[in-house]
C-alpha cells in the first residue's frame, strides 16, 4: 500500500509539473503549441492530478491512514562535520492538504474548460495557459508541502504567476500597474515567509513540519518550539498570510487583481490563492496555540478585514470588485475562525479547537467553490438580471437597508466616502512608507549623479536626458 | 600536487592572448567578431575541459580516500619557463574558469552588427586572457598584479570614447594604492606571524572598492554609463574583487574584522537594491542590481562560516550566469532601441517575446526564484546571515525582496504598458537565441539539479576555512551562532581538527 500511495503522491505533483515543463519549454524556444493541443494537455494534466488525488483520499479513508508522507529525497544535502544542511522534498497528505489539492484540481479544471472558450483566439492564449500551469503547480506544491522550504517554493510560484496574470492585458497601463502592486505586496509576504523558514531551520535543524509541529496528524499536532521563538515565527507567518490573503492592511491588492482575465480572477484571487494565507495559518495552527497574544491578533486581523471588506463591498460599482471584497469578507471571517479555534484550543479543550479547524476548512472549500461560480457568471450578470426582470415584469425593487433607515445622512456620507476610498488604507501605506522611501532614494540618486559628475568633471554626453522624465510606475502606484 | 591530463589551463589562457594579437591586426570589424567567436569558443572549451579533468582527478582519488586540493597542468610549462608553477586549478576556481570563459563567449556571439564597430574585440580577448589567468592563480602577488593589469582595457575604452574616465581612474588608483600598502604590510610581517589588522583592512578595502561596495561604488555606475555595455558587463560580472578577497584576505583576516566589514556589504546590498527601484535608465538599473548581488556575495564571504560561505560561492556562480544573461538581454534590447529608458512604458513584448521571457527568467534566477540556479544559494546565504547577524540578517531578505520588485518593475516598463510601433523587425536573431538559450538551460538545469554544484561550493568553502584555520593557528575567538536560533543542528565552524596545509601560507613563505 505504501508503494501505491508513494506513486499516487508523485503523480499528483508530476502532472502539473510536466504541464509547466512542456508549455514553458515551448515558450522559451519560441514555438508555442496550438490552442487545441494546449487545451488537451491542460485537460489531461488536471484529469490525471485529480484522479490521483481522489484515489489517494479514498485509500486514506479506507485504511484510516490520516498522515501519508511522500518523500522524494533530498534536493540538496550537505552532511559534514561542520555543516548539516538538507533541503528535503517531501509532500504531506493529510486531512488539510488532500481536500485543498482536490479543490485546486477541481477549480483549475473548471476554469480551464471555461478559459479555453473565453480566451479563444486571444493573442496571449499560450501565455495565459503557461501562467495558469505555473499557478496550478504552485498551488499543489504549497498545499501538499511537507517542509516549509517546499511550501515557500510553491508560494513564490503562485505569487509570480498571479502578478503576471493580473497584468495579462499588458498593452494597457492599468493592468500593468496593478500587476506590479500585487507583486510588491507578495514580495513583502514572501520575505516574511522566507525569514520564518530560515528561523525555523535554525531552531529545529530542518524545515520539516513534523519537526516543529509534532508528528501527530493535522489538526492534532503540538508545536515543538515554545515561547519567544514560537512568537517570532508565528508573527512572521501571520504577516506572510496577511499579504497573501489580502488582510488589512495589505488588502489593496485584491480589487486591483481584478484587472486580469475573468477566468484567472475567478480561480486565483477569488477562490484559491486568496485562501493560501488561511491555509498557512491552519497548517501552522499548533504554533498559534503557543501564544494567546498571537491568537488574539489573528482574530482581530480577521474580523477587522471582514468588516472593512463588508463596507467596501457595498459601494463598488463593478461586479468583479464587489466580488473581490465579498471574498475578502469571507477570508477575514475564516482567519478569525482560525484565531478563535486556537483560543478555544488553549482555554476550552483541544478537541473543541480541532473541531473548529475542521469547520474552518469546510468554510474554505465551500467559499472557494461558491466564489468561482459567481466569478464565472459575472460576465453574464446583466443578461441574468434582464431575464430576472423580464420574468418579474418590472425592475427589481430597491429595499432600504438598516443603515439607510437608521443613520443620519452625514454619517452615511462619511461611511460612503470611507468605503469608496477603501478605508484610506492604500493612501496610508503610500504616505507613511512608499512615498518617503521613494523620495529618499530619489534624493540619493540625485546626490550620486552630482557626485559622479563632479568627479568626472563633465556630464556624460551619451546619457539620455532624464531631467524631464516623467514619474516611473512605482510612483504612479501611489 | 596532482596533474591534469593535458595543459588545459595554460592553453585556455594562451588562446585569448594570441587571439588578441591576431584580431588587433584585422581592419574588418565583422571579421574580428567572427574570429573572436571562434577564439572565445576555443578558450571556453579548454576551460570546460580543465574543470572536467579536475573532476575526473577527484573521482579517481576519492575511492582511496584522497582529496585533490589543487592540480596543475601536465608538462609544467610555466615551471620550465620561469621556474615556478603559476596556474593551477582547485575547488574554488574550477567552475569559475568556465564561467568566465562562457561569459566572454556568449557576449561575443550575441554582439549584433550594430555594435561591432563600437566594441573592441582585441581588448576583449586580452581581458579574457587576464581574467582566466587571475582565476587560475593562487599566488597573491600575481593575482594582485593581474587585477591591476585587468583594469587597463576599460580605461582605454573610456578614453577612446571621448570620456575623461576620471571616476574610474580615481577609484582604481585608490584600489592600487590600498593593494600596495596592504601587501607591503603583509610582506614586512615577520616570518611565522599573522599579518596585522591594518594589512587586512587595506587589502579588504581594496577588494571592496573593486567589488563596488558603498560608498565606493560610483565608478561602476559611471563605467556602465560611459563604456560600452559589453565591456562593463565583462569587467564587473565575473566578480574579480570577490576572488581577490577569497585568495588574499580571507586566509589571514580575523573573523571580527571580516564580519564588521560584512555589515557595510550588507548595507550596500540593501541600498543598491533600493536604488535599482528608482532608476530611469536600464544600464544604471542593471548596474545597481549587479552591485546589490555583488555585495551579497561579499556578505557571505565575510561571514566566514560554512553555511554563509557556501551560499556566497553558490550565489557568485548563479549571479555570474543569470546576470550575465540578463545583461546580454538588455544589451540586445539596446541594439534595437538605443538606450532603454525606464521612465515610460516601452511596450516591446509583441516584437521580442523571446527577449521578454529571457529577461524575466534570468532576472528572477538572479534573485533566487525557485527552480532556478540561484534558489538554494540564496537560501544558504540567508541562513548564514541570520546566524551571523541575528539582528540585521533580515537585510539579506530585504535586498532580495527589493531586487525582485525592481526586476519585475523593469520588465513591465520595457515590455508592456503600450504597443511599440516599428517598421522593422525587432525579433531575436538565431545567434542571440543560441546564447540566451544556452544560458537559460544552465539556469534551469542548475536550479533543478543543484546538488553537484552545492557540494562543489561547499568543498571550496571548506578549503577556504581550513586555510584560515591553519594561518590563524586557532587564535580565533569562539564564534558560536546566536543563542536565539542556536540548536544542536547548527553549524560549528571552529570545532574541528587542523586540516591540510594552507596554500596561501605556502606561497607567502616561498
Amino acid at each position: 500500500m505504501d508503494k501505491i500511495t508513494q506513486t499516487l503522491g508523485e503523480v499528483i505533483v508530476a502532472a502539473p509539473l510536466l504541464l509547466v515543463a512542456l508549455l514553458g519549454t515551448a515558450t522559451i524556444v519560441g514555438r508555442p503549441f496550438r490552442e487545441r493541443v494546449i487545451g488537451r494537455m491542460v485537460h489531461l494534466a488536471v484529469a490525471v492530478g485529480l484522479t490521483a488525488s481522489i484515489a489517494m483520499l479514498a485509500i486514506m479513508v479506507a485504511t484510516d491512514n490520516r498522515h501519508v508522507s511522500v518523500e522524494l529525497g533530498n534536493w540538496v544535502k550537505i552532511h559534514a562535520h561542520d555543516l548539516d544542511y538538507h533541503f528535503a522534498i517531501k509532500f504531506l497528505f493529510d486531512r488539510l492538504s488532500v481536500p485543498f489539492a482536490v479543490l485546486t484540481f477541481v477549480l483549475c479544471g473548471t476554469i480551464a474548460q471555461f478559459g479555453i472558450k473565453y480566451m479563444h483566439r486571444e493573442p496571449g492564449f499560450n501565455r495565459f495557459f503557461s501562467l495558469y500551469a505555473l499557478f496550478m503547480l504552485g498551488m499543489i506544491v504549497t498545499s501538499l508541502a511537507g517542509t516549509i522550504e517546499t511550501l515557500f517554493a510553491g508560494w513564490e510560484l503562485v505569487g509570480l504567476s498571479s502578478a503576471l496574470l493580473v497584468a495579462f492585458y499588458h498593452e494597457r497601463q492599468n493592468p500593468v500597474r496593478n500587476g506590479l502592486s500585487v507583486w510588491v505586496v507578495y514580495r513583502v509576504s514572501d520575505a516574511a515567509l522566507l525569514f520564518a523558514s530560515v528561523a525555523l531551520h535554525h531552531m529545529t535543524g530542518g524545515g520539516d513540519f513534523d519537526l516543529f509541529l509534532g508528528s501527530a496528524s493535522w489538526p492534532e499536532g503540538v508545536a515543538e518550539i515554545k515561547g519567544n521563538q514560537a512568537l517570532l515565527v508565528g508573527s512572521l507567518l501571520v504577516i506572510a498570510a496577511a499579504g497573501k490573503s489580502a488582510l488589512v492592511p495589505f488588502s489593496g491588492w485584491l480589487p486591483r487583481a481584478m484587472e486580469g482575465p475573468t477566468p484567472s480572477s475567478a480561480v486565483f484571487y477569488g477562490a484559491l490563492s486568496v485562501h493560501l494565507g488561511a491555509f498557512l495559518l491552519l497548517r501552522c495552527s499548533p504554533l498559534l496555540d503557543q501564544s494567546l497574544g498571537l491568537s488574539a491578533v489573528v482574530v482581530v486581523l480577521g474580523l477587522g478585514s471582514a468588516m472593512f471588506a463588508a463596507f467596501a463591498c457595498r459601494v463598488q460599482t463593478d461586479i468583479k470588485s464587489a466580488l473581490s471584497f465579498a471574498s475578502m469578507t469571507q477570508v477575514g471571517l475564516i482567519t478569525s475562525e482560525i484565531g478563535v479555534a486556537s483560543l478555544v484550543h488553549q482555554f476550552v479543550s483541544p478537541e473543541a479547537g480541532d473541531f473548529l479547524r475542521y469547520l474552518t476548512l469546510v468554510h474554505i472549500l465551500g467559499h472557494g467553490c461558491l466564489r468561482t461560480l459567481q466569478f464565472v457568471r459575472a460576465p453574464s450578470l446583466l443578461h441574468d438580471y434582464r431575464i430576472l426582470e423580464n420574468a418579474l415584469g418590472r425592475h427589481l425593487p430597491h429595499v432600504a437597508t438598516i443603515g439607510e433607515r437608521m443613520l443620519p445622512t452625514t454619517t452615511r456620507t462619511w461611511f460612503y466616502r470611507w468605503a469608496i476610498e477603501r478605508g484610506y488604507l492604500d493612501a496610508l501605506l503610500a504616505n507613511v512608507i512608499v512615498r518617503p522611501f521613494l523620495r529618499t532614494m530619489h534624493w540619493c540618486d540625485d546626490m550620486e549623479r552630482r557626485w559622479i559628475d563632479w568627479l568626472a568633471g563633465e556630464r556624460d554626453p551619451l546619457a539620455p536626458d532624464l531631467e524631464s522624465a516623467p514619474a516611473t510606475p512605482l510612483e504612479e502606484l501611489v | 600536487m596532482k596533474e591534469l591530463h593535458f595543459p588545459f589551463i595554460e592553453i585556455s589562457i594562451l588562446i585569448p592572448f594570441v587571439g588578441a594579437i591576431a584580431v588587433s591586426k584585422l581592419r574588418n570589424a565583422h571579421q574580428a567578431r567572427s574570429w573572436s567567436a571562434w577564439i572565445t569558443g576555443a578558450a571556453f572549451l579548454c576551460a570546460v575541459a580543465a574543470w572536467q579533468d579536475y573532476g575526473i582527478l577527484q573521482a579517481q582519488l576519492l575511492p582511496a580516500g584522497e582529496h585533490v586540493m589543487e592540480a596543475d597542468d601536465r608538462w609544467h610549462l610555466m615551471q620550465n619557463l620561469i621556474g615556478r608553477e603559476i596556474f593551477t586549478i582547485d575547488q574554488l576556481s574550477s567552475p569559475l574558469l568556465p564561467l568566465g570563459a562562457l561569459l566572454y563567449f556568449v557576449t561575443t556571439i550575441a554582439t549584433l552588427r550594430t555594435k561591432v564597430r563600437r566594441f573592441s574585440f582585441a581588448w576583449m580577448l586580452f581581458s579574457e586572457g587576464v581574467l582566466l589567468a587571475t582565476f587560475s592563480c593562487r599566488i597573491p602577488e600575481v593575482i594582485l598584479g593581474l587585477m591591476i593589469v585587468g583594469m587597463a582595457p576599460p580605461y582605454l575604452e573610456l578614453r577612446a570614447r571621448g570620456s575623461t574616465g576620471r571616476v574610474y581612474a580615481i577609484h582604481m588608483a585608490l584600489f592600487t594604492a590600498l593593494v600596495v600598502v596592504g601587501w607591503t604590510l603583509v610582506r614586512v610581517t615577520p616570518e611565522g606571524e599573522i599579518p596585522g589588522r591594518f594589512a587586512a583592512m587595506a587589502l579588504l578595502a581594496a577588494m571592496l572598492i573593486r567589488g563596488g561596495v558603498f560608498p565606493f561604488h560610483t565608478w561602476m555606475v559611471d563605467l556602465y554609463e560611459r563604456a560600452s555595455f559589453g565591456t562593463a558587463l565583462l569587467f564587473v560580472t565575473p566578480m574579480v574583487g570577490a576572488y581577490g578577497a577569497v585568495r588574499i584576505v580571507l586566509p589571514f583576516a580575523s573573523s571580527e574584522l571580516l564580519r564588521s566589514l560584512g555589515i557595510i556589504s550588507l548595507i550596500t546590498a540593501v541600498y543598491a537594491a533600493a536604488m535599482a527601484l528608482v532608476q530611469r535608465e536600464a544600464r544604471r538599473f542593471f548596474c545597481y542590481i549587479l552591485l546589490s548581488h555583488s555585495a551579497l556575495v561579499f556578505v557571505g564571504l565575510e561571514m566566514v562560516r560554512p553555511v554563509g560561505l557556501t551560499g556566497a560561492l553558490c550565489v557568485w556562480i548563479s549571479v555570474g550566469i543569470s546576470l550575465g544573461a540578463f545583461g546580454l538581454t538588455i544589451r540586445a534590447l539596446e541594439a534595437r532601441r538605443g538606450r532603454i529608458l525606464l521612465s515610460a512604458y516601452q511596450g516591446l513584448y509583441e516584437h521580442t517575446p523571446s527577449l521578454a521571457v529571457c529577461f524575466l527568467l534570468t532576472g528572477l534566477a538572479s534573485v533566487g526564484f525557485p527552480g532556478t540556479v540561484g534558489f538554494i544559494g540564496s537560501e544558504l546565504l540567508v541562513d548564514g546571515a541570520v546566524q551571523t547577524y541575528p539582528s540585521i540578517g533580515l537585510g539579506v531578505v530585504a535586498a532580495a525582496a527589493l531586487n525582485g520588485i525592481a526586476l519585475v518593475r523593469a520588465y513591465f516598463l520595457i515590455f508592456t504598458g503600450t504597443r511599440y510601433q516599428s517598421s522593422v523587425a525587432l525579433g531575436i536573431v538565431p545567434r542571440e537565441r543560441l546564447s540566451m538559450l544556452s544560458l537559460a538551460v544552465l539556469i534551469l538545469l542548475g536550479g533543478l539539479f543543484p546538488q553537484p554544484g552545492i557540494i562543489s561550493r561547499y568543498h571550496a568553502a571548506e578549503e577556504i576555512l581550513a586555510a584560515r584555520k591553519v594561518n590563524l593557528k586557532n587564535d580565533e575567538p569562539d564564534d558560536e551562532p546566536s543563542d536565539f536560533f542556536h540548536t544542536p543542528h547548527g553549524d560549528h565552524s571552529d570545532d574541528d581538527e587542523e586540516d591540510e596545509e594552507s596554500s596561501w601560507l605556502d606561497f607567502k613563505t616561498d
